[in-house]
C-alpha cells in the first residue's frame, strides 16, 4: 500500500506553539497524547459519548475524539496541563476538586475540568441546576456525581471570592 | 501531639498529580511502542475454517501477524481455569487466540502488531477469516432447553450445580401457615470503567527480564501466570498496576489472553508493545455480570417470621469459567442478608451461554441475592397486611445473637459467620431518615393530586475482607521519609491517603512524610488483589502490623542510643523521646541511620552510624534476630470475612403518563465499622449508589437471538449522567469488627447491592402492581401498566396496619 500523505500540523497548546507531522485521519486527542506526549487528556470511548476528551478550543469545549488535528492548524487549545497556573498553583476549580472529593479513579477527570473551567467562564454565580445540566455530559463511573456538582458550585464561589478581592484592591 | 489521622477526612494526596494531568495510567505509558490490534469472532458460536492474512501484508507499518498456530506450547494451552470448585464440574476456558472454536462475539482470534494503532487496525481490517457457522445458544431458557450446546462436551450447558442446606427448608415450607413462590428475573450489565484494560510490555533483552504493565486489579497474581506461560521465572517478570482508570470487578479477572500476547510478541520483536482496549473491545471483550432466573419459595408464620426459605438459581456464566463460581455461591449465601431463615435450601447452576463471560462486578451476585430475598420480604408483608419494616424487624438478627453462624460455607471456602453488626438500629435509621411512618400520608396527599409516588427499602450484609492474605512494608529512610508497600492495587479508592493515615498514626509521623505504593511486584511481590472490599481490611491491617514492627523496632534501638529502658520511651512527632522528659529524645530518622551500622559515611548523617561514631562495641553491630535498616513486614490473614451491612430506602415518582421514573429522594445507612476517612468512604457508597441506579433503572446488556451485542457503545449503552442521579443522603452506623486489629469492614461494594431491590419495591408501591425483574424502564413500565389493567398482573396488596 502506499505511503499516508502527512500534514505538518502547527497549533498553539497552552500557549505553547506545538507542531508535528501526521496523517489527515490523526483524531485531535491521539495528536495531543500521542505526537505531542500531553497524556492529561484522557479517551474513553472514542465516539464523542462520554468526555473524558474534552479540551477546550479557543476557550470552548470540544470532544477531542471527534475532530481531526488537521483540521486545527493555528488555532488555540487547552488541555488539562494547561489549567494550573504558570507556578503551578491550581485552578479554583481544581483546587474545589481535591477538596470536595470530586474525582476517585481520575480517568474523567481532566474533561471535567475543561467543560466546568468553560462553564465558570460564562457563569460566575450558577445554580446547582445550571450545574447539573452542564456537567451532564461527562460520563464518571466511580462518583455518583455528588461531589463534582458541590465543586464545581465551590469553585464558583473560590472565584467570585478571588473577583472579590481583585475588586478591592 | 500529632492530630490523630485515622478517622479524619483527610484530601487525597493522590489527587494533586491526578488534577494536574500528570497521572500515569496505562496509555499514557510506552509513547512509541508498537501497537496490537485483535482480529474479533464476529460470530457467537462457529468454527473457524480458514484465516487469510495476505490482505494485511502490504499495509505500511506492519510488523507481525500472529494465529493460534503460532503459539509455543505453553501459551497454546486453554487459558487457566482461576478458581476450582468440587461443583464446578465442567469447567471450559478459551485460547489466548481462538483455536478452532469461537463461543462468543469479540472472542480473540488474530493479533496483529504494526508501527501504530491506526495502522495495526488497517492491517487487521484485511484479515480474512472463514467461519463455518454453529447455533448460538443465547440467554437463560435457551442454555436450559439445551436444544443446542455451547460446549459438546458439557451435557444440558451445565457447568456447575451446587445445594448448598441448613435444615429441611422444603419440610418447613410445606408446614408452614402461609406459603409464596416468587419468580425473578435480572439482566446483565457491566463493570464499565472508563478506562479499559491495557496490557504494555518491555523486554530488558540482555537480562531476560520482563517488565509488565497492566490495567488490573491484582498485579502479583498476572506475575504468577505470565511467568508460568512464558516459562520465566518470577523474580524475571515485574507487573506494575499503573495508575487505573476504574476496575468495578472487571479487572479481578484475568490473566486476559492479551496479558500473554503482549509481552510474548514485544519478546520475539524485540521492541516494546501496547495494546490499549477501545470501548467496543471492553463491550464485547472483557466481562459481564448480574445475569440470573430466580425461583424463591418460602414459608412463613401469622408474624411474618420466616420458617423455610427454598431458592433455586440459574445463572448465565457467559461462553467460558475462567473465574469459576465465585458469583452465584454468593448470591447463594449472601441472599440470606440480615434475616433468619429458619430453614435454608438453595440450588443453583451456572448455564453456558455464547455470550461474553461472566466474572464479578461490584457486588459480586449480591445485587441479585438482595433482589431475591428482599421482593420475597414485600410479598410476606404484602400477604399478612403488615407493614414492610415490621415483617423485616421481626426476621433481623439481633445484636445479642452475634456472632451468628448461618451454618453455611461462604465464597471464601470459610464458614459463613457474621461478625458484628447491630442490624435493628440500621433499619431504626433509615426509617428514621427516609422518613418511613410518614410517607403514608406523603403518598395519599400526592395520590389526591393524581400523582404516583412510591417508597421502597432494602437491606443487605456484605462478607467483605476476604483472604487469604495481604502484606505491607514500612521503611523509614533517612531523610525521615517513610515509604510503604503493599501489593494489592489501587483504582480509585484513595488508598496511598488512607494507608498513609494509618502509618502516620502508628509511626507518629505526619501524612506529609508517608508514600504510599502498591500493586508494584517491585516493591512487594506477595498479594492477592483487589476485590470484594478486602483493600482496607486486608492491606489496612497489614501495614498497621508492618508500622507497629517498625515502631517496636525504633524504640529498641532509641533505647541503646539514648541509654534508656524500651518501656520509657514514646514516638511522637517523628521523634522518639523519654516520657514525661521530652528533652531527651532523638528524631525518627537519626534512628534509621543507627539502625543500619555503617563502615562508610557519604554524608553527615552517615557519619552517626559508622565504626568510630556509635559508643557500644560489646556487642555486633546488628544483634542476633536482627536485620539493618529501620523497616518492617508484615501480613495479615484473617480467619474469615468480616460482615458490614446496610438499608436503603427511595422514593420514586412515576409519571401517570409517560411512565417515566424520577428519583425524589434516595437514603443510605452504613456499616462498615470504623471508619480510616469518612469522605473517600462516602465517596465509595455514592459511587456504589450510581452503579445501583444503573442496574435498576438503565443498564442492560441487549443480545439479540443471534449473540450480536446490540448496544456495545456509550451511545447505546445508557450508563448515567449528573442528570440522572439523585441526591444521595447518608447516615453511618460504627459497629467495629472484632476480628482485626483496626475494627473496620470493607466499603466499596455496598452502595450497589440494594439498587436493584429498593426501586423493584418503589416503583410497585407507586404502581399497585409486582415488580419481579430488573432493570425497569420507561417504556416496559408501560407495557407493564397495560398488562395490569388488561387484568394480567398481579395487584400488590397493601393493606397497611
Amino acid at each position: 500500500m502506499s505511503t499516508e500523505q502527512t500534514y505538518d500540523v502547527a497549533m498553539v497548546v497552552n500557549g505553547v506553539p506545538q507542531s508535528a507531522t501526521v496523517p489527515a485521519r490523526r483524531l485531535l486527542s491521539d495528536f495531543l497524547r500521542h505526537d505531542l506526549g500531553l497524556t492529561g487528556t484522557h479517551v474513553g470511548c472514542e465516539h464523542g459519548v462520554c468526555g473524558c476528551c474534552t479540551v477546550l478550543l479557543d476557550g470552548e469545549p470540544i470532544r477531542s475524539c471527534l475532530v481531526f488535528a488537521v483540521s486545527l492548524r493555528g488555532r488555540a487549545v487547552t488541555t488539562v496541563e494547561g489549567l494550573a497556573a504558570a507556578d503551578g498553583t491550581m485552578s479554583a476549580v481544581q483546587q474545589a476538586f481535591a477538596e470536595c472529593h470530586a474525582l476517585q479513579c481520575g480517568f474523567c477527570t481532566p474533561g471535567f475540568l475543561t467543560t466546568i473551567t468553560a462553564f465558570l467562564g460564562d457563569n460566575l454565580d450558577p445554580t446547582e441546576e445550571e450545574v447539573v445540566e452542564a456537567i451532564s455530559g461527562n460520563l464518571c463511573r466511580c462518583t455518583g456525581y455528588q461531589n463534582i456538582v458541590k465543586a464545581t458550585l465551590r469553585a464558583a464561589e473560590l472565584r467570585r471570592t478571588t473577583a472579590r478581592h481583585r475588586a478591592e484592591q | 501531639m500529632t492530630t490523630k489521622m485515622f478517622g479524619a477526612p483527610i484530601r487525597r494526596t493522590e489527587d494533586p498529580r491526578l488534577l494536574t494531568g500528570r497521572g500515569g495510567y496505562l496509555d499514557d505509558l510506552g509513547r512509541g511502542a508498537l501497537a496490537a490490534a485483535f482480529v474479533r469472532s464476529p460470530h457467537a458460536h462457529a468454527r473457524v475454517t480458514d484465516i487469510d492474512v495476505t490482505g494485511a501484508l502490504d499495509v505500511e507499518g506492519l510488523i507481525a501477524v500472529y494465529t493460534y498456530e503460532d503459539l509455543p506450547e505453553r501459551l497454546a494451552e486453554a487459558l487457566p481455569a482461576l478458581i476450582p470448585h468440587p461443583a464446578l464440574h465442567h469447567p471450559r476456558t478459551g485460547y489466548a487466540l481462538a483455536r478452532d472454536e469461537v463461543n462468543h462475539v469479540g472472542e480473540p482470534v488474530v493479533m496483529v502488531v504494526a508501527r501504530d494503532r491506526y495502522l495495526a487496525e488497517d492491517a487487521a481490517e484485511r484479515i480474512v477469516v472463514s467461519y463455518e457457522m454453529l447455533p448460538p445458544v443465547v440467554g437463560i431458557p435457551a442454555a436450559l432447553a439445551a436444544e443446542h450446546l455451547v460446549h459438546d462436551d458439557v451435557p444440558g450447558n451445565v457447568a456447575a450445580h451446587l445445594v448448598q442446606e441448613v435444615g429441611d427448608a422444603r419440610a418447613a415450607i410445606a408446614a408452614a401457615p402461609y406459603r409464596l413462590e416468587l419468580n425473578l428475573a435480572v439482566e446483565r450489565s457491566a463493570s464499565t470503567p472508563m478506562e479499559g484494560r491495557g496490557v504494555y510490555a518491555r523486554w530488558d533483552l540482555a537480562d531476560e527480564s520482563l517488565r509488565l504493565y497492566t490495567s488490573t486489579q491484582t498485579s502479583t497474581s498476572v506475575r504468577a501466570a505470565v511467568a508460568s506461560r512464558l516459562g520465566l521465572s518470577p523474580t524475571k517478570v515485574e507487573v506494575v498496576a499503573p495508575d487505573v482508570g476504574g476496575g468495578f470487578g472487571v479487572k479481578i479477572m484475568h490473566p486476559w489472553p492479551e496479558e500473554f500476547l503482549v509481552p510474548w510478541a514485544a519478546g520475539l520483536l524485540g521492541q516494546e508493545v501496547k495494546w490499549t482496549e477501545d470501548r467496543r473491545e471492553h463491550f464485547i471483550s472483557s466481562a459481564h455480570e448480574r445475569g440470573q432466573l430466580q425461583t424463591v419459595r418460602v414459608g412463613f408464620d401469622d408474624d411474618g417470621h420466616l420458617l423455610g426459605l427454598d431458592v433455586e438459581i440459574w445463572h448465565d456464566n457467559g461462553a467460558y469459567t475462567p473465574y469459576g463460581i465465585i458469583v452465584p455461591i454468593i448470591t447463594a449465601t449472601q441472599l440470606l442478608g440480615p434475616y433468619k431463615p429458619g430453614s435454608y435450601r438453595v440450588e443453583f447452576s451456572s448455564l453456558y451461554t455464547n455470550t461474553v463471560i461472566v466474572t464479578p462486578y461490584r457486588g459480586a451476585g449480591r445485587p441479585q441475592g438482595c433482589f431475591a430475598m428482599e421482593r420475597t420480604m414485600d410479598r410476606i408483608a404484602d400477604e399478612l397486611g403488615l407493614d414492610r419494616t415490621v415483617v423485616r424487624e421481626r426476621n433481623l438478627i439481633r445484636p445479642e445473637e452475634m456472632p451468628y453462624d448461618h451454618q453455611m460455607t461462604f465464597q471464601d471456602g470459610r464458614p459463613l459467620i457474621y461478625d458484628s453488626g447491630d442490624l435493628p438500629e440500621t433499619l431504626r435509621k433509615i426509617k428514621a431518615l427516609v422518613g418511613w411512618d410518614d410517607f403514608a400520608a406523603i403518598q395519599a396527599e400526592a395520590q389526591a393530586q393524581g400523582r404516583k409516588i412510591g417508597i421502597g427499602i432494602a437491606c443487605y450484609v456484605e462478607g467483605t475482607g476476604v483472604g487469604p492474605y495481604e502484606g505491607g512494608h514500612v521503611q523509614v529512610e533517612t531523610s525521615g521519609r517513610v515509604l510503604v508497600s503493599t501489593g494489592l492495587t489501587s483504582q480509585g479508592q484513595g488508598h496511598q491517603t488512607a494507608f498513609a493515615q494509618i502509618v502516620a498514626d502508628e509511626l507518629g509521623v505526619p501524612m506529609s512524610d508517608v508514600t504510599v505504593t502498591t500493586g508494584d511486584t517491585r516493591r512487594f511481590g506477595y498479594a492477592v488483589g483487589t476485590f470484594a472490599s478486602r483493600a482496607a481490611v486486608m492491606s489496612g491491617n497489614a501495614v498497621a502490623l508492618a508500622a507497629r514492627n517498625v515502631r517496636d523496632k525504633a524504640l529498641k534501638v532509641a533505647g541503646e542510643a539514648l541509654e534508656v529502658d524500651v518501656g520509657d520511651l514514646e514516638l511522637v512527632d517523628g521523634v522518639v523521646r523519654v516520657k514525661g522528659s521530652p528533652d531527651v529524645s532523638i528524631e525518627l530518622r537519626t534512628v534509621a541511620v543507627l539502625a543500619n551500622p555503617l563502615r562508610y559515611a557519604f554524608d553527615d548523617s552517615a557519619k552517626r552510624a559508622t565504626q568510630f561514631a556509635v559508643g557500644n562495641t560489646a556487642g555486633p553491630p546488628i544483634p542476633e534476630d536482627e536485620e539493618p535498616g529501620l523497616e518492617g513486614r508484615d501480613f495479615y490473614s484473617p480467619t474469615q470475612s468480616t460482615f458490614a451491612n446496610g438499608m436503603h430506602a427511595v422514593v420514586v415518582e412515576t409519571d401517570p403518563e409517560t411512565a417515566e421514573i424520577k428519583i425524589l429522594r434516595y437514603c443510605v445507612v452504613h456499616d462498615c465499622g470504623n471508619l480510616i476517612n469518612p469522605m473517600i468512604v462516602e465517596g465509595q457508597v455514592h459511587g456504589g449508589v450510581a452503579q445501583g441506579v444503573a442496574g435498576a433503572l438503565y443498564e442492560r446488556m441487549v443480545y439479540d437471538g443471534s449473540g450480536q451485542l446490540l448496544n456495545a457503545s456509550f451511545m447505546d449503552f445508557l450508563m448515567p449522567y449528573a442528570s440522572e442521579m439523585p441526591k444521595i443522603e447518608i447516615d453511618h452506623l460504627e459497629t467495629p469488627s472484632p476480628l482485626n486489629p483496626l475494627g473496620i469492614k470493607g466499603a466499596g461494594e455496598a452502595g450497589v447491592i440494594p439498587g436493584m431491590a429498593v426501586f423493584a419495591a418503589a416503583i410497585e408501591d407507586a404502581e399497585g402492581f409486582r415488580i419481579t425483574q430488573m432493570p425497569i424502564s420507561p417504556s416496559e413500565l408501560f407495557h407493564l401498566r397495560q398488562l395490569f389493567a388488561a387484568g394480567e398482573l398481579e395487584p400488590v396488596d397493601r393493606r397497611h396496619t
